[in-house]
């Protein structure tokens, strides 16, 4: 009898989760719960970490810190250049009347899970909705795009990363501003174009960055270097295959992007409810 | 679970915990597919042991904690481990009497039974699966099975949960 009920009751509760937003709420509250679970299974790959920068040699920091030091040094070659590329960039928008480009704020976030399920790619960051975290906020790594915010509760978020089988992302070639949508086919290596015609002017080795259409990833970050074209004249499009520049199984310092895009304000209406502003 | 004495039940509940922790833990790439199934596993174990005191509730009750933490729809898991919950209690008489490499056997089948609800649910969520690799889990689970009845019975010897 309480067997029947039990079985009932969860797939109730499935349908109402899969059926009813409302419930988004309903489980924000009930994973604070769980939060501090995510937090001690986090603990022995922080300790882990601590252990190991406490255990490094000298030598290996010596060396470390002069390939920085020359990284940073190449940076800041290219950073001279952005300022003065900005400030034209500006002038040329004045000049076209444009709208001048906002910069985007970021907020740093630490991964402190990554979903066990292995049909799933999807991480746990340790920033919620009290740090302003919102679903369908655009996350970044160091490398490019690494996915987007799904669930928020009040003190994590959990971030479908952009090769989750379910993901698509809209990019554009950099060369030559053609744009396709990107697919997530389930490998931390690849993903990958579709419907993109035999004619397309899209070459191996073409960076692919984020096209800002669609209006939830902010236009201009990169997402995946194209490895492979595959012209079949037996099929409708040419498979394109791409490398995602993000290092989306190694990253544990993540950016989540501030400032919500302006573009389209109607796609995020289902996601209105988090409190994300989005004038 | 009326009669239950307070410390047994802390007992009980710091295992599941540790089951739940031992989900979420992060695995190398290499063994991403064959997670151990410890809830269930810990479920098992327990309804065998105390089938008065460990039931459905508690099946139900800690699916829906996994549900959490694993970002599945509420609702999923607990009814995973209720339905395997409940075959448990069906045949616990019979289970008890096994040697361990039969009860090894009862429980893959058992965790493949939990995986199978959870993935085919999960594909009726819209959450496609592609291959059959999931299932082995419950391989694994059953490998792992001798040490974790030993284990889980030392702990409720030594501490006298009945």
């Amino acid at each position: 009898m309480l067997f029947v009920v039990l079985v009932l009751l969860a797939l109730l509760l499935i349908t109402a989760d899969l059926n009813w937003p409302r419930m988004r709420d309903a489980r924000a509250y009930l994973s604070l719960v769980i939060t501090p679970l995510q937090w001690l299974a986090d603990v022995p790959g922080r300790v882990a970490d601590d252990l190991s920068d406490l255990l490094v040699d000298r030598s290996t920091l010596l060396k470390e810190n002069e390939q920085l030091k020359s990284e940073q040094l190449l940076l800041e070659r290219k950073a001279q250049q952005i300022a003065a590329l900005t400030a034209e960039n500006i002038r040329l928008r004045e000049l076209l009347q444009g709208k001048a480009r906002v910069e985007d704020e970021v907020m740093l976030a630490e991964l402190i899970g990554v979903n066990p399920d292995p049909f799933l790619h999807q991480v746990i960051l340790n920033r919620g909705t009290e740090d302003g975290a919102f679903v369908g906020q655009a996350v970044l790594d160091a490398g490019g795009v690494t996915g987007q915010v799904i669930a928020t509760t009040h003190y994590t978020s959990r971030v479908m990363l952009i090769t989750d089988a379910r993901h698509a992302i809209p990019v554009e070639v950099n060369r030559n501003g053609f744009r396709a949508i990107a697919l997530g086919k389930g490998t931390y290596e690849e993903i990958e174009l579709e419907h993109v015609p035999d004619t397309a002017d899209v070459r191996e080795g073409d960076l692919l960055i984020t096209s800002g259409l669609g209006g939830r990833f902010p236009r201009g970050y990169p997402v995946a270097v194209v490895t492979g074209v595959l012209r079949d004249p037996g099929k409708p499009f040419s498979m394109v295959t791409a490398k995602p520049t993000a290092r989306l199984d190694k990253s544990r310092q993540l950016l989540l992007v501030k400032t919500p895009p302006q573009a389209d304000t109607t796609l995020m209406a289902v996601d209105g409810e988090t409190g994300a502003g989005n004038e | 679970m009326s009669d239950a004495r307070p410390g047994g039940f802390l007992i009980i509940f710091g295992t599941f915990l540790v089951g739940l922790l031992l989900s979420q833990l992060p695995l190398p790439d290499t063994f991403e597919w064959g997670r151990p199934e410890w809830v269930p596993m810990i479920l098992i174990y327990w309804v065998l042991a105390l089938p008065h005191r460990v039931g459905l509730g508690m099946a139900w009750i800690f699916g829906l904690a996994l549900d959490l933490l694993k970002g599945s729809p509420l609702g999923l898991n607990a009814l995973a481990l209720t339905l395997i919950a409940f075959l448990t209690l069906l045949i616990h008489q019979r289970l008890r009497m096994f040697p361990l490499w039969k009860q090894a056997l009862m429980v893959m089948v058992l965790v493949g039974i939990n995986q199978l609800t959870f993935h085919w649910m999960q594909s009726i969520a819209g959450n496609a699966r592609d291959s059959f690799m999931f299932m082995l889990p419950s391989l694994v689970s059953a490998l792992l099975w001798p040490w974790v009845f030993v284990l889980l019975r030392s702990i409720r010897r030594t501490f006298r949960v009945t």
